[in-house]
């Protein structure tokens, strides 16, 4: 499939790089640490050229979207230049026209891509803020459990839109036409909810703004590398952990297995971890009510008849939902100790 | 997973998920890919989107087949019909793969010979697909090469779900899909870790690894190894002789044993039999005759309830541990939070069992100890360790530690004692259960996407639970015409061994004469009214194909 790609060697502000062939040069700037600022483009994504924010001079050639052409060798590119500052600042001003600022309420705003060109750019928050004096007024769609949606900072970089398509394959969102000019919504313009969204959430993740944002406080404070429990898949997770509680989960694209995608379970179902209902003590049955005991009293009893039920009064059912490690543990335990070979787990496919 | 042992020499998925890319033509059958396995089920519909034939073939109009080239519908319970025609077609149409059958597989003679039963009239009738769609997916999948075949629970819960996966295994060798990158045999496995629990000897006929208790070097062997008990004792305990030589009890005889007496107390970790397994009914019934029950779990579950002591677990970011993955990936699992309360990890909670029994060999202070043991003992294993798998896993077979694991498997021979493949002839059976006057529907089970299992988690998660709140019986405008039932309305649904109440959903995804429930809701318990007739084999019960009689309620 893949043969050696090959490298290109090019000039960006006059530092020499080299690049694989058939990469933007958008990629090969961002990889060697040069910023260009941009908006529409995603890694995962084909470039579409839409906000224009990533113009560079190319071989003289003013304005050319860097995320759309491919590196070639010998090329020489100027990533600012007085004539593109304004091209871009232009182009700045006109998305951000449309764009409710309210950054101190808004989710994305420590990760926000807006700001972060508008900082570039030398654009002042406050005069961000004079640009774009109201909101469109459009309703926020709060109907998804884990997600919403507020068209009025849709700056319609359309990443969403190719997200659900090109990734997701389920080709849920599209552009639509609400009166006020473009913006975002579901096929035939339904909330989330009533929607044929699958609430992976895989769009979300991707908006460089706050338009789409999760509903949960995601400030974890540290995160853990490990696999998500629920199907066979084994999708890689990071857990978010605040404390003692788990707050977030994303997706770990060093894994082969899911490359950084998630369903709607395994980045949205970490919460019954903090469940009221989890159990936290034993319990022994006494006189048909459950009381709670310590450790030691439980561990006896249950020793104390397992030994007298050895051989094939006894089974065990292990469970497809432990680990390696300790379905080993409970079938050494069955046969080792009590001597039989009754030992299954529950899903035999 | 018998049937694929039969046919290659061993039974998992053969491929790696990320070789959907390469597919020329992925083939999904029996698998309700978007909701069981969704990370999967959005790479199977990428790989489309790019251009890869996607061929799906399912009893209900599941949500792939809205994105598939070419979807077929055969009746439930008719899969080994279906593929049987298939081999037939490709044969007659001279599309088999000719040097891979001489050099891979044993010859196909009998198998041939028993195509015959399966003329172009029969395998219609019998699957309700007409001829030339068969034809158009078989040739498809002969000619557009490399091409994938992924089933799931759709073909194994079967009374027969052993020929299903052999009629499987049966049409990848005749065209050579398999033993290549992108292509091969790949059965979806259901929870996070049940290929682990195989892997691992959770099964009454395996030790780690599949290897049979039933032998006795092997035997000698697990006498050898645990006799002398990892850190306890001296050191130099003599060997455990009393390792036992019969074949143990699956899962649901487990269940017979102890509703006839003869099973007196039962250890149950993480499971909750009374919505999961067929015919709850009467796993009910064997709990209450139980001397002993211990569960272990997060929660208190149906099952619980008839507990005499009920031990609390730790989740799944409280410790650490591995998982394997339907590729066998073996991943590491870390904690992240500490357990709640006083709960445990299960292995701590087994090794303390077994100390407090005095018994050797559970004294483990960390589970990359327990890891170092299953490699001694486990060859497939034999080159797994914790510090390897740190970032991405391992897919076994991993021999040794410097294997570097094996992204598809029967590259060069396959696992059978003369290194070929068996093509292995088949006939038809009916499902244990067929339509009937009194019973006129098939029901069959399905999951949702956002719903694992038993739901005893997920549905403790507010989110989980509002997108997705109640069972529905799906069913088809024409069967809802014919029995006079309203999309939404409460309905009772009877079978020979209960009846559920829930909720109508009159919609097009079923044909007629099939409907369709999900096991996830105890309000609901669908498996109080499912069919444990079982598959002699694998013994894995009938749940997708039940006779039943829907009502409207009063
Ligand atoms: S959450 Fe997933 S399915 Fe829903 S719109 Fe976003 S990408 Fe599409
Ligand atoms: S919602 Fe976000 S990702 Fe989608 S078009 Fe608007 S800004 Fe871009
Ligand atoms: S994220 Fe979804 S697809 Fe991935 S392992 Fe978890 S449940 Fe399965
Ligand atoms: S990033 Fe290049 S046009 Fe938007």
């Amino acid at each position: 499939m893949s043969q050696e790609a090959k490298s290109i060697r090019l000039t960006i502000d006059g530092q020499e790089i080299t690049a694989e062939e058939g990469s933007s040069v958008l990629d090969a700037a961002l990889a060697n640490d040069i910023y260009i600022p941009h908006l529409c483009h995603h890694p995962d994504l084909k470039p579409v050229g839409a906000c224009r924010l990533c113009g560079v001079e190319i071989d003289g050639r003013p304005m050319t979207t860097s995320c759309t052409t491919a590196v070639q060798e010998g090329m020489d590119v100027k990533t600012d230049s007085e004539k593109i500052h304004h091209a871009r600042k232009t182009a700045m001003e006109l998305l951000i026209s449309d764009h409710h600022m309210d950054c101190l309420a808004c989710a994305a705003a420590n990760d926000c891509a807006l700001l972060t060109d508008s900082a570039y750019l030398g654009i002042e928050p406050d005069h961000l803020v004079r640009l774009r004096p109201s909101s469109k007024g459009l309703p926020i769609d709060t109907s998804n459990p884990f997600f919403q949606f507020d068209p009025n900072k849709c700056v319609i970089c359309g990443i969403c839109v190719r997200t659900c398509d090109e990734i997701v394959g389920r080709g849920t969102l599209e552009f639509i036409d609400r009166g006020f000019g473009t913006t975002i919504g579901t096929f035939g313009n339904k909330s989330f909810m009533e929607s044929t969204c699958e609430s992976c959430g895989e769009c979300v993740v991707r908006c460089p703004v706050g338009a789409l944002a999760p509903k949960r406080p995601k400030f974890a404070a540290r995160e853990v590398k490990t696999t998500c429990v629920y199907c066979g898949v084994g999708c890689g997770i990071y857990l978010g952990v605040a404390g003692d509680k788990i707050v977030d989960v994303r997706g770990d694209r060093e894994r082969p297995t899911n490359e950084g995608s998630l369903c709607v379970k395994g980045r949205y179902g970490f919460n019954f971890v903090n469940h009221s209902d989890r159990l936290t003590k034993p319990l022994i049955k006494k006189n048909g009510e459950f009381v709670e005991s310590e450790w030691d009293e439980a561990l006896e009893l249950v020793a104390s008849k397992f030994a007298d039920t050895k051989g094939d009064e006894f089974a065990a059912l292990a469970s497809a939902k432990c680990t390696n490690e300790e379905n080993y543990l409970i079938q050494k335990f069955t046969r080792a100790v009590m001597q039989t070979n009754n030992v299954d787990h529950c899903a035999r496919l | 997973m018998a049937g694929l042992v039969t046919s290659f020499g061993s039974g998992a998925m053969t491929n790696s998920i990320q070789e959907i890319d390469g597919a020329k033509t992925l083939f999904v059958i029996g698998a309700n890919t978007t909701s069981a396995h969704p990370v999967i089920g959005q790479r199977m519909r990428r790989a489309a989107r790019n251009g890869a034939n996607l061929l799906v073939a399912n009893a209900k109009e599941i949500e792939l087949a809205w994105v598939a080239d070419h979807f077929i519908q055969p009746k439930p319970g008719s899969d080994v019909v279906l593929l049987m025609g298939m081999c037939r077609y490709i044969l007659e149409a001279d599309l088999h793969d000719k040097q891979f059958l001489a050099e891979r597989c044993e010859d196909i003679g009998e198998f041939r010979e028993s195509l015959e039963a399966f003329t172009p009239e029969f395998v219609t009738e019998t699957t309700g697909v007409p001829w030339d769609r068969i034809c158009t997916v078989a040739r498809i999948y002969a000619t557009e090469k490399p091409a994938a075949l992924f089933y799931a629970m759709g073909i194994t819960q079967h009374s027969h779900g052993t020929d299903g996966v052999m009629a499987v295994a049966n049409l990848a060798l005749l065209t050579g899909n398999i033993g290549k990158p992108s292509s091969g045999v790949n059965p979806l496995r259901g929870q996070n870790n049940v290929q682990g629990a195989c892997d691992m000897g959770a099964l009454p006929n395996y030790y780690p690894g599949y290897q049979q208790v039933t032998n006795p070097a092997v035997r000698e062997k697990f006498e050898q190894a645990w006799g002398i008990g990892a850190k306890s004792g001296n050191g130099s305990r003599p060997p455990v002789s009393n390792l036992s030589d019969k074949l143990g009890l699956t899962h649901t005889e487990i269940f017979d044993k102890i509703y006839e007496g003869q099973i007196k107390s039962l250890y149950l970790v993480g499971e909750n039999p009374l919505l999961t397994e067929a015919n709850a009914n009467h796993v009910r019934q064997a709990l209450e005759k139980l001397d002993f029950c211990v569960v272990q779990d997060l929660f208190i579950s149906e099952t619980a309830q008839y507990a005499d002591v009920i031990l609390p677990a730790a989740s799944f970011a409280e410790k650490a541990g591995t998982f394997t993955n339907t590729e066998r990936r073996v991943q590491r699992v870390r904690p992240a939070i500490p357990p709640r309360g006083e709960s445990r990890a299960d292995w701590q909670i087994t090794s303390q069992i077994a100390r407090k029994m005095g018994e050797p060999g559970f004294d483990f202070d960390d589970p990359s100890e327990i890891m170092a043991e299953i490699a001694s003992v486990t060859p497939s294993y034999g080159g797994i360790s914790y510090e390897r798998i740190e970032k991405v896993g391992l897919q076994w077979p991993c021999l040794d530690e410097n294997h570097p694991g094996t992204p598809y498997l029967h590259k060069d021979k396959f696992a059978r004692p003369n290194g070929k493949a068996q093509l292995v002839p088949l006939t038809y059976k009916k499902s244990a259960e067929i339509a009937d006057d009194e019973y006129p529907l098939i029901l069959t089970t399905d999951r949702s996407l956002y719903h694992y299992h038993s739901a005893t988690m997920t549905r403790r998660v507010e989110g989980l639970e509002k997108l997705d709140s109640n069972e529905w019986l799906k069913l088809s405008p024409a069967d809802a015409a014919r029995f006079g039932i309203e999309d939404g309305e409460w309905v009772e649904v009877h079978s020979r061994r209960g009846v559920v109440k829930v909720h109508a959903q009159v919609t097009d995804i079923c044909p007629p004469g099939v409907c369709s429930m999900t096991f996830h809701f105890r309000e609901s318990p669908t498996n109080e009214i499912t069919n444990p007739a079982l598959d002699p084999i694998a013994k894995i019960p009938e749940t997708k194909v039940t006779a039943v009689r829907v009502e409207k309620i009063g």
